[in-house]
């Protein structure tokens, strides 16, 4: 048995991915859970507009209780804002809620109204906690998801998740099964270019998971009734350019796995962290800053951010330029490298010098 | 003329290639014989392009004009028999008429015309090795690589390989294929055989057995002095030019002469 047991360390150690896995698992998790799993919002942002702002800013710091489940970070405070601007605020997600106060204010006993965003599911679960507290001295609304549906909020970041899995996992198992079977080597001596070599290999994985994306989108808006409130185009951009990234994260990984096993177990390692760190389960704001960033390098956070944007707050290009300039540049570094890999793995050899 | 000429190739800081020369003349089959890691794959993906050369010239047709068959088979196991042929002739520039009538004079020549809906990796072994030799004779090449084609290959389907690879000869192309069976190579044109990256020696096999320096000669019981070889039930042993000869001397067959050069060989370098 001893000698079973050293074999079977030797053979382990050679295989620096399971020792990674096996290394890097264990702290990855305990990190995450420790410091991202937090469904909890403990701030939020809030705007506050109408000509009573300054003073109802004067209330809030004095009035709320000391237990309230969260804290207000005013960012902005404008008296000469209207209702219109306050909601434009909440679409293009610079605040949680907002307050609208003397003119502004849609009541007409003239109390203030707060207006919440439902589209962030747990920042607008603690602020309705914090406005049922607040009793009738307010009036309240709930914006883009007004029963705070988990449906709505997922639908939108599902409809990624399936997109990085059918990029990431399907597609490189597709190329390593190539390199496996050692059909790779055939397709790199016949007169094929490199270049259609490769755009032969992803296209048929691209047209699939457009298909998956158009197919999951309509089931997810008609099974949950999700709406769908913004551009189809701006979704569609989005969406593609998004799948640029995780196709070439897919093709990446293929260039570095020689056995499906390999590949599978990479891949999943890419997709763990994309599900826990990515905002879609645990909120982002929620999460400690140490571990937030590694969210905001991930391609899954930012079409999370603009589905949702699309999808229930109906935002538009003004402020979701930001999330798919992101994924632009993430699409154009990781496809392109791994284009170019996978290119040189099969164009012909270099006459050294 | 297909081949090469003073190649050296290095693979990872060791020299897999020192400075060879092959040639591949049209309408023989050569055959590339040699240990395991003595180069004959390295000689193959050099004349492919997929390895470099630090040294020496490459001369090939151009890639639309090779055929090649990996030693994996290179058949797609999760298409069927007909659509490898199919994607094979597309790949090729070849009309559909053409992949048609071609797949059905080399699969019904091979044998394995019958089992067109069959996937890849459900061939078996000899079966797949067949349809890898007509994937590479698909497109009628000039100069047809073959790398073991008949390793892993039931002794009557290597019958029917060999029968195929001389018929690609006959019609033309030059062929060069390596192997690890040396009755097999014995029906070549020519015998190239590698050790260490180097020509052991080169020509048609009489001259192989000619090239051979000593004595084999043929004894019922080891003589014990590390230069036997045991085959079937008798030790075969070479001795050198002013050695005492064990046993009866006999004229060396191809597998004898390699070995015997081996050895030669490798006393010469010691």
């Amino acid at each position: 048995m001893r000698a079973m047991i050293v074999k079977e360390f030797r053979e382990l150690r050679r295989d620096r991915r399971t020792v990674a896995m096996l290394v890097a698992l264990p702290l990855l998790m305990l990190v995450i859970f420790g410091y991202a799993a937090n469904f909890t919002v403990d701030e939020l942002k809030v705007a506050v507009v109408g000509d009573q702002a300054e003073q109802a800013e004067q209330q809030i710091t004095e009035q709320i209780p000391a237990d309230a489940p969260a804290t207000l970070d005013l960012v902005d405070v404008d008296p000469d804002a209207t209702a219109a601007d306050a909601r434009d605020q909440l679409q293009d997600d610079h605040v949680d809620l907002a307050i609208l106060t003397g003119e502004a204010t849609e009541t007409d006993d003239g109390r203030p109204t707060v207006l919440i965003d439902g589209s962030n599911l747990f920042a607008a679960q603690s602020a309705s906690v914090l406005v049922a507290q607040l009793g009738d001295r307010v009036d309240s609304e709930i914006l883009y998801n007004p029963d705070l549906e988990t449906s709505w909020v997922m639908v939108p970041a599902i409809i990624g998740l399936i997109l990085t899995f059918i990029g990431t996992i399907i597609t490189s198992i597709g190329l390593v099964r190539e390199r496996e079977a050692g059909t790779l080597e055939q397709l790199a001596v016949m007169p094929l270019s490199p270049t259609s070599v490769v755009l032969g290999k992803i296209t048929p994985y691209f047209l699939l998971a457009c298909f998956d994306m158009v197919l999951v989108t309509l089931l997810g808006v008609w099974l949950f009734g999700v709406p769908f409130n913004g551009s189809v185009l701006l979704f569609a951009v989005g969406a593609a350019i998004f799948l640029f990234a995780v196709l070439g994260i897919g093709v990446l990984i293929s260039t570095v796995s020689q056995t499906t096993g390999q590949a599978v177990q990479v891949a999943l390692m890419t997709m763990l962290p994309q599900i826990l760190l990515s905002g879609m389960i645990f909120p982002l704001d929620a999460m400690a800053a140490g571990v937030r960033w590694i969210g905001y390098v991930l391609p899954l956070t930012w079409f999370v951010e603009l589905s949702q944007g699309v999808m229930l707050r109906g935002a538009g290009w003004d402020s979701l330029w930001l999330p798919v300039a992101i994924l632009a540049v993430m699409a154009t570094v990781v496809f392109g490298v791994a284009v170019l890999r996978l290119r040189r793995d099969i164009a012909p050899a270099k006459a050294a010098r | 003329m297909a081949g090469v000429r003073d190649l050296t190739v290095e693979l990872g800081g060791t020299t897999a290639l020192a400075g060879i020369s092959v040639e591949v003349p049209p309408g023989e089959v050569t055959a590339l014989v040699g240990g395991d890691g003595a180069g004959k794959t390295t000689l193959l993906r050099a004349m492919l392009g997929r390895v470099a050369a630090s040294r020496g010239t490459v001369d090939v047709p151009p890639a639309a004009r090779i055929g090649y068959e990996p030693s994996t088979s290179g058949v797609w196991p999760t298409l069927t028999v007909q659509e490898n042929v199919e994607f094979v002739g597309a790949a090729y520039g070849m009309s559909d008429g053409a992949v048609r009538s071609r797949a059905d004079e080399l699969l019904t020549t091979a044998g394995i015309a019958d089992a067109r809906t069959r996937l890849g990796r459900d061939l078996s072994g000899g079966m797949r090795q067949k349809l890898g030799f007509c994937l590479a004779m698909q497109h009628s090449p000039d100069l047809l690589l073959l790398d073991e084609p008949s390793t892993g290959v039931d002794p009557v389907s290597r019958i029917e390989l060999w029968r195929l690879v001389t018929a690609a000869a006959q019609g033309g192309a030059a062929v060069l294929m390596t192997t690890t069976y040396l009755d097999e190579a014995e029906r070549a044109a020519t015998v190239v055989a590698l050790q260490d990256g180097e020509v052991l020696a080169a020509g048609d096999p009489a001259t192989v057995v000619d090239a051979v320096p000593g004595t084999v000669s043929v004894s019922d019981s080891p003589p014990g002095d590390g230069r036997t070889w045991r085959r079937g039930r008798t030790f075969h042993t070479w001795t050198p030019a002013d050695g005492e000869v064990p046993g009866r001397a006999v004229t060396p067959d191809l597998e004898d002469s390699l070995v015997a050069l081996t050895l030669a060989r490798t006393e010469e370098t010691r």
